[in-house]
């Protein structure tokens, strides 16, 4: 097993070149550009229909570009067919050869490479090992749970030691428990053999947690690229804010490069937005809650004051749903914090000022 | 109640079954009677009419041709069609109608029609190229494409064919590779079906040997039949019974491939 992980731990920096696909006057690709760092694990993430397949599937060669460029370290594997371009791909729907066993699907790509007989068995084996299932090489893919089957369709994309690793949505099939498990074991698996990997996911939480950098694609093209954490914290884009994570909508008034959503001022995002009415899109975690009383004599409270509606149990933390009246706010916050503060009982919003984004309708109308 | 009506069902069953296996084997079981009659009213039955029939030079040419005939005509089909089919599902679906519809036509011509038309071209084709009965396959692989297309449609219909053939290109399959590999043997009873539909339809075609001057295993029966009513039949019957047992493989043979496929295989 060693030894192929070995071998096959030199990722291959991954360029895509404007990409552009147009299907009968439909644009599902537009000028898609993206370099992936050797052994770097990049997650797509956007809606149905925004042209993550398509773009997965230019750069396997599964489809044909309209315009644009796909290059493998630095050679230009464009016009290659799919079966000489050397990727590794686990489709979104189970697709291992239903007339062979785990091992022979491991081994098929090696069979195309005519490695020999005793060394594909021994290879496959290992693969199967690697992602858990050596005590399955001979069960056919009916006799596999869902999960089992898409590790066996990761290990046959690994078996022929692929320059790239495409992975489209591998886990969308899989229930929440075992779509977890499955992806920190992706993610262990492609560490240890250091391939360059394309994840396509429509899961935010899927793409934040599994990779070295997101992009965030919408209606054909790429909004923002950027580490998880900047992709969360430091939204780009509205889309980009509303897409990533729960965002509450908030009115306010923007006023030199602030907006001042009821009384306190956040700073924006980006401070070039033009003065006027606008909506703030403010995070749950940015919002805590205190008790009306801990204002002391605020005069009745003040323009964040609410009622808990519903207090949502997540787990380690919980998510408060406020009525301030004219909105609706999500608070989100440790559970023993949002214990306090059971559904009926009257709360003073604080927000904290990370810097926001002002939503794009409402700026489009201002603009106009 | 149920108890009865369920007797009344079972019995429906069994009467509709006995007309249908009359229907079909009172003129075979007539036909072998016929064929082992003795010369003389009340002489023994006898196998002489079966005996001939090897020794009945043409009658043994026109069975090997009609076998090599089907045989050569489920090939062409095969691979006529299967790719053709793969490939207009891939890449051409908006195709898949008008495939379908030219695949269907033959149903609605009748072979007479065919005949004429296509006769001319036989003409040239024995003038230029072969006079061979084997070139009989072109015009037999019209005749045997709306069962070939049905069959094959729905074995292709029920495995995710594009999922398969793109997991397998990217494994580094070519095309030839992706048909032999992986598409064939996950459609093994359709494959099965249409090819013996495909062998049991030519081997009982009459009309296209006869008027485009060929001999088939159907002409030759008609000729001996001038000369021995007896051996004429009993080929006959044989060939029934031939078509018979094709047709009983397709379906025994059809349903074990189909449990094993997904499962049992080496
Ligand atoms: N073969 C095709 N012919 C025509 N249009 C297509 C074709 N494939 C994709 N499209 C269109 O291109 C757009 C992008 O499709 P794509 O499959 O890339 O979306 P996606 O981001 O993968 O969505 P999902 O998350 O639902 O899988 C869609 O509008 C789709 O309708
Ligand atoms: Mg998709």
């Amino acid at each position: 097993m060693g030894t192929i992980t070995r071998a096959a731990a030199t990722g291959v920096e991954v360029r895509l070149e404007h990409l552009r696909r147009v299907f009968a006057g439909v644009v599902a690709l537009d000028e898609l550009s993206l370099t992936l760092a050797p052994g770097e694990l990049v997650a797509l993430l956007g809606p149905s229909g925004c042209g993550k397949t398509t773009a997965l599937r230019l750069v396997a060669g599964l489809d044909e570009v309209t315009s644009g460029k796909v290059l493998f370290g630095g050679t230009d594997v464009t016009t290659l067919g799919a079966n000489r371009r050397d990727v590794g791909m686990v489709f979104q729907a189970y697709s291992l050869f239903p007339h062979m066993t785990a091992r022979q699907n491991v081994a098929f790509g090696l069979q195309m490479r005519r490695v020999d007989e005793q060394e594909r068995k021994r290879r496959a084996d290992a693969m199967l090992e690697l992602v858990g299932l050596s005590g399955f090489a001979d069960r056919y893919a009916h006799q596999l749970s869902g999960g089992q089957q898409q590790r066996v369709a990761l290990a046959r994309a690994l078996a022929i030691q692929p320059k790239v690793l495409l992975l489209d949505e591998p886990l969308s099939a899989l229930d929440a428990k075992v779509r977890g498990r499955l992806r920190d074991e992706i993610r262990r698996v492609q560490l240890e053999v250091g391939i360059t990997t394309l994840f396509v996911t429509h899961d935010q939480e899927e793409a934040l947690a599994i990779a070295d950098r997101v992009g965030v694609m919408n209606k054909g093209r790429l909004e923002q690229l950027g580490p998880p954490t900047t992709i969360y914290t430091r939204p780009a884009t509205p889309f980009v804010a509303e897409f990533v994570g729960l965002t509450n909508r908030i009115e306010g008034d923007v006023k030199g490069g602030e907006v001042i959503v009821r009384g306190t001022r956040l700073p924006l995002v980006r401070p070039d937005t033009p003065d006027g009415q606008a909506v703030a899109l403010v995070r749950p975690e940015a919002v805590s809650l205190g008790s009306d009383g801990d204002a002391g004599g605020d005069a009745g409270g003040g323009p964040l004051v609410g009622t808990v509606i519903a207090v949502a149990f997540l787990g380690a933390t919980s998510r408060v749903t406020v009525d301030l009246g004219d909105v609706i706010v999500l608070a989100q916050m440790p559970t023993s914090q949002a214990s306090a503060h059971p559904a009926g009982s009257r709360v003073r919003l604080t927000l904290r000022p990370d810097p926001v984004l002002i939503a794009r309708d409402e700026t489009a109308a201002a603009e106009a | 109640m149920t108890r009865s009506r369920r007797i009344r069902l079972q019995a429906l069953r069994f009467v509709i079954f006995a007309l249908a296996a009359a229907f079909f084997l009172v003129p075979i079981g007539a036909m072998f009677e016929f064929s082992t009659r003795g010369i003389g009213i009340n002489s023994a039955r006898t196998f002489s009419a079966w005996a001939a029939i090897p020794s009945t030079p043409e009658l043994a040419t026109a069975i090997t041709v009609s076998l090599e005939l089907a045989l050569i005509t489920s090939l062409l089909m095969l691979g006529l069609l299967l790719p053709t089919m793969v490939w207009v599902r891939l890449r051409l679906p908006r195709l898949n109608r008008i495939v379908e519809f030219i695949c269907l036509m033959p149903l609605t011509v009748p072979a007479i029609a065919l005949v004429v038309g296509i006769k001319p071209l036989y003409i040239w084709i024995s003038l230029n190229f072969t006079d061979s009965i084997l070139a009989l396959s072109f015009a037999y692989l019209i005749l045997v494409l709306p069962y070939a297309y049905r069959s094959l449609d729905a074995g292709l219909a029920a495995i995710d064919l594009k999922i398969l053939t793109e997991a397998a290109r990217s494994l580094g399959a070519g095309w030839g590779t992706v048909m032999l590999r992986v598409v064939v043997p996950n459609m093994p009873t359709a494959i099965l079906n249409a090819s013996l539909l495909s062998a049991s339809l030519v081997l009982g075609e009459y009309t296209f040997a006869n008027l485009l001057n060929y001999e088939n295993l159907q002409v030759a029966i008609q000729y001996v039949s001038l000369v021995s009513a007896g051996t004429s039949i009993a080929v006959a019957v044989a060939s029934l019974l031939f078509a018979f047992v094709l047709l009983m493989i397709l379906s025994f043979a059809g349903g074990r491939l189909q449990v094993r496929s997904p499962g049992q295989r080496a």
